[in-house]
């Protein structure tokens, strides 16, 4: 497919890196050349340079032969223009457009049509919802949902103390005492999809499916249930702080913001009714301290800076936070970050990227196509849903006679709402959704892909 | 320094020089050449053994950490290797009996160059000539474009390979025509071999045999000037002349321009200032030559046939003659000189400075002098109402610099064989520049064969240095680029 990226920021160069990979033809527009020379060194994709709002520029693009434009500066209004503008050059072209504002999303939602707009993704308000969910269950380290929250891949990591350490997967149901599957381990850096011979090992990261009523009974039978976060102290609030304190407004969790910036608090504060918002300086632990630090039951780490964020989260976790939960924007190396006591760590534009990419391949595989897309194991493993349509291949027949393609899982049935897991004698049914875990070297675009 | 993956591109090339050097072994064979294609069937093997030596060598090459130098560096040896693999067969055949001799011919057909240390190529088997004919071809547009076109190096992040078409492809500003460098690739040698097809047609029609067409449309398709006759094209029909001056513009213009045609981008095509600085050039030279030679020849129609050949044929850099120019007045000699330094346009198959930086050169030179009237004055250079970068033109600077240096280094040493200024001057042009014959001893009725070897190793270093637009030559003597990272 052609594909235009207006914008190579974070959020533009990560999608470049993605999409180019899945072999789409991209022209990437950005007014820095600079920029714009360094991601033609390093991805096979064009350029054109200049302002992507103007019909030049995007002329320049060749946006009248282009099937999907995706405005990801972090201008919303730019984004709007751009969208609207390439419209207007070719009726055909498909649209998706960044939006950070909260001010801007429900009316972007509603005028989409007007605005020419597609789709739109908000890196910040997603990243707000999966933090969100990790407050829910504070010892994952990660987690995503298929089928509407009704299937879970979640992340654990195994210690010395863990009561997973040294199991067989074959005998795992007996020490978690529910029907759970482990898609994916993590190990030195390594990812394996494992079988039923395979042994956890202390240090390992495992990515678990199971239905989301499983997951309490999950922690309780590992001794991981904690205490319900109940206090949390967030840093900086910039949009993903502005989602993050909406949606925890109503619950009952006391939540208190440190802020710099006088107007933003005063905004803030005006809009918030149960928060408490305090204006000052993240980088001062000893007012932190006095703000009450230790005591909280989480630290969120959300400024504007990575290195920032990096730094306090490590001050949070030594002053004894139980959960900590840190915001990157730019770095995103698991290499460096792995090692580092971070606690959780959340990437917006990572986040939209799996939105995006979901969406490609949507345009191009029809009804068909995958309907959720997670990446997970730093990247190297993709769980994507699937929806068995009526040309899919071995319907009926027991997943222990069908070939599948090498590193290739199934990992959860859900049929009428019910969830399965599923073992050899399980089979797909027409109007089911089937979740697949798979080693990423070549792209899924719909369920018979996995068969050998 | 990723030795693995510059490896691994090495052998590709060697491979692939391998099996465009089957077709001349079976010409050898059927002309009953069989020592030739013995030759032929020898530099076939060693270059497949290098090539597999390197590609065991550069098992599991790491695609990361590939750039601007190991491109430059990658370039800069493959074409070494390529030529010192291209030269066996011309040696071992006996045909050329020095192998510094060889090494020279090949090493002038794969620039494009065409200057010929043979005194009598006549007396060549076809085998021979018609390598030395397919090596300007395929240097032409440049073996690491070939190889992108055909081969998916890249695979998943193939964002480096960017490295390897702007170290290989001439001109002051290389871009990609479409997202994908394989399609971009695939597109320029497509439109190239449809060009060169086109050619042949052209020269069967008026009465070639099939052989001397093809020959004679690589040479003239890869800009090159290598000649199957000994008077070069003196001896053919005004028409097939004039077929081989049309070609020779048509090769000399940047291939964007015909991939615009396709898309029928037809005003973009005639707004392009360097396409208009070319053909401008062209015209103004053609009627100040008419005009000085007019005496020589007597009728208008010879007068501008000889004089058009000539000028297409010097500033697109192919080297080919219709007449010795050599005996022409000092004015007309002149033009062509300057003609020899202008060179065809950037992103074709020629060689010299290139329109497009003589056209940056001036406007820079504009720009500077009216700087000093207004020190204040800020001004953008644009060419073709795109503004152009400082970093293009500071480049386009450092390319001036370096092309004085290296000419006035390399005149110097030919200098020390104590030959005439005129040979010894245009010998070096002739050679930097990739057209082929110079003036007076190396004029188009002579040949290079009795240089001394250093003056030989000179003219192979400018051979290279010209065509590759000298920075991946340079690279390899900086001492600093070799170390690892």
């Amino acid at each position: 497919m052609k594909i235009i990226i207006a914008g190579s920021g974070t959020v533009g160069s990560t999608l470049a890196k993605q999409l180019s990979a899945e072999g789409h033809d991209l022209t990437l527009i950005d007014k820095n050349a600079p920029v714009l020379r360094r991601l033609v060194d390093e991805f096979d994709v064009m350029t054109a340079e200049g302002n992507c709002a103007s019909m030049e520029t995007l002329k320049s693009a060749d946006v009248q032969n282009t099937d999907l434009l995706i405005a990801t500066t972090d201008s919303d209004e730019l984004n709007m223009l751009c969208c609207l503008t390439a419209r207007q050059l070719n009726k055909k072209l498909h649209t998706v457009a960044r939006i950070q504002n909260p001010e801007y999303t429900g009316q972007v939602y509603k005028m989409s049509a007007a605005y020419g707009i597609d789709l739109c993704f908000h890196p910040e308000k997603q990243a707000a919802e999966e933090i969100e969910r990790l407050l829910k269950y504070p010892a994952f380290m990660k987690r995503d949902s298929f089928a509407y929250g009704r299937v879970e891949i979640v992340e654990l990591k195994i210690d010395e103390n863990s009561k997973l350490k040294d199991v067989q997967l074959k005998n795992i149901q007996s020490v978690v005492k529910c029907k759970i599957l482990v898609c994916a381990v993590l190990r030195d850096g390594k990812v394996a999809i494992p079988d039923g011979f395979f042994t956890l090992h202390p240090g390992d990261r495992i990515f678990v499916t199971a239905p989301s009523e499983n997951l309490s009974i999950l922690l309780k039978s590992l001794g991981l249930v904690s205490q319900r976060v109940k206090k949390v102290m967030m840093l900086g609030a910039g949009a993903v702080g502005y989602y993050l304190a909406q949606i925890l407004e109503n619950r009952k969790i006391d939540l208190k913001i440190i802020e710099k910036d006088r107007a933003r608090c005063e905004k803030l504060s005006a809009l918030l009714e149960n928060a408490d918002v305090i204006e000052g300086d993240a980088s001062d632990y000893a007012f932190l301290e006095s703000e009450g630090l230790s005591s909280s039951d989480a630290l969120i780490c959300l400024t504007g800076r990575d290195e920032m964020n990096m730094v306090s989260a490590i001050y949070g976790g030594n002053s004894g936070v139980p959960l900590v939960i840190t915001r990157l924007g730019k770095v995103d190396d698991g290499k460096v970050t792995e090692n580092l006591p971070l606690g959780r760590v959340v990437s917006p534009r990572k986040l939209c990227c799996n939105t995006i990419v979901r969406y490609v391949r949507a345009l191009e595989k029809g009804s068909g196509a995958a309907t959720t897309i997670h990446t997970i194991a730093e990247g190297s493993v993709e769980a994507v849903e699937f929806p068995v349509k009526e040309d899919t291949l071995h319907k009926g027949e027991p997943l222990k006679t069908i070939k599948l393609r090498p590193n290739i899982l199934v990992a959860c049935i859900i049929r009428y709402g019910k969830t399965e897991i599923p073992d050899g004698n399980s089979s797909f049914k027409e109007g089911d959704s089937v979740i697949v875990v798979s080693g990423r070297s070549d792209v899924l675009s719909e369920l018979n892909d996995i068969f050998a | 320094m990723n030795y693995k993956m510059m490896g691994r591109f090495l052998s590709m090339i060697l491979a692939v020089e391998a099996a465009f050097m089957v077709p001349p072994a079976l010409i050898g064979l059927c002309e009953g050449a069989h020592f030739t294609a013995l030759a032929f069937l020898i530099a076939i093997l060693v270059g497949l053994a290098i090539a597999g030596g390197l590609a065991l060598f550069s098992r599991g090459a790491a695609k990361r950490n590939f750039y601007a130098r190991e491109g430059l560096l990658s370039v800069g040896i493959g074409w070494i290797v390529m030529s010192l693999v291209g030269c066996l067969p011309l040696w071992i055949s006996g045909e050329f009996p020095k192998f510094i001799d060889a090494f020279f011919e090949i090493v002038s057909g794969f620039t494009t160059t065409g200057s010929s240390v043979c005194p009598n190529v006549e007396l060549l088997s076809r085998a021979v000539n018609y390598w030395r004919c397919f090596t300007h071809w395929v240097g032409g547009m440049g073996v690491l474009v070939f190889l992108l076109a055909i081969v998916p190096a890249g695979g998943k992040n193939a964002g480096f390979t960017m490295h390897l078409m702007r170290a290989e492809s001439p001109g002051p500003d290389v871009g990609k025509l479409v997202p994908k460098m394989r399609q971009t690739a695939a597109m320029l040698y497509i439109t190239y071999v449809v060009l060169t097809v086109i050619d042949i047609l052209f020269l069967l029609f008026g009465g070639m045999s099939v052989f001397e067409a093809v020959c004679t449309a690589f040479g003239t398709a890869g800009t090159g000037g290598f000649g199957i006759k000994a008077d070069s094209l003196a001896g053919y029909s005004p028409y097939i002349q004039w077929v081989c001056t049309v070609f020779m513009i048509l090769f000399g213009i940047n291939f964007n321009c015909y991939y615009l045609l396709i898309l029928r981008k037809i005003t973009g095509v005639l707004k392009d200032e360097e396409l208009r600085f070319y053909i401008g050039t062209v015209v103004a030279s053609v009627a100040l030559i008419s005009i000085n030679v007019f005496k020589i020849y007597g009728s208008i129609g010879e007068t501008v046939r000889h004089s058009f050949f000539q000028v297409a044929s010097i500033i697109t850099t192919t080297g080919f003659a219709t007449t010795d120019f050599d005996l022409w007045p000092t004015f007309s000699k002149i033009i062509l000189l300057i003609l020899m330094v202008i060179g065809a346009c950037a992103g074709s198959t020629g060689g010299g400075i290139k329109c497009a930086r003589v056209l940056l050169l001036g406007k820079s030179l504009h720009r500077n002098i009216s700087q000093m009237l207004h020190p204040n004055k800020v001004q953008v250079i644009r060419v073709s109402k795109k503004p152009i970068s400082e970093q293009v033109l500071s480049g386009t600077n450092a390319y001036l610099c370096a092309y004085v240096i290296i000419l006035a280094l390399s005149t110097l040493v030919v200098a020390i064989e104590g030959k005439s200024f005129t040979t010894t001057f245009t010998s070096v042009l002739a050679c930097f520049n990739n057209i082929g014959p110079g003036l007076d001893a190396v004029g188009p009725s002579c040949h290079f064969g009795d240089l001394s070897v250093l003056s030989k190793l000179v003219l192979i270093f400018d051979m290279l240095a010209g065509r590759l637009e000298i920075f991946p030559m340079l690279m390899l003597f900086n001492r600093r680029a070799w170390k690892r990272h």
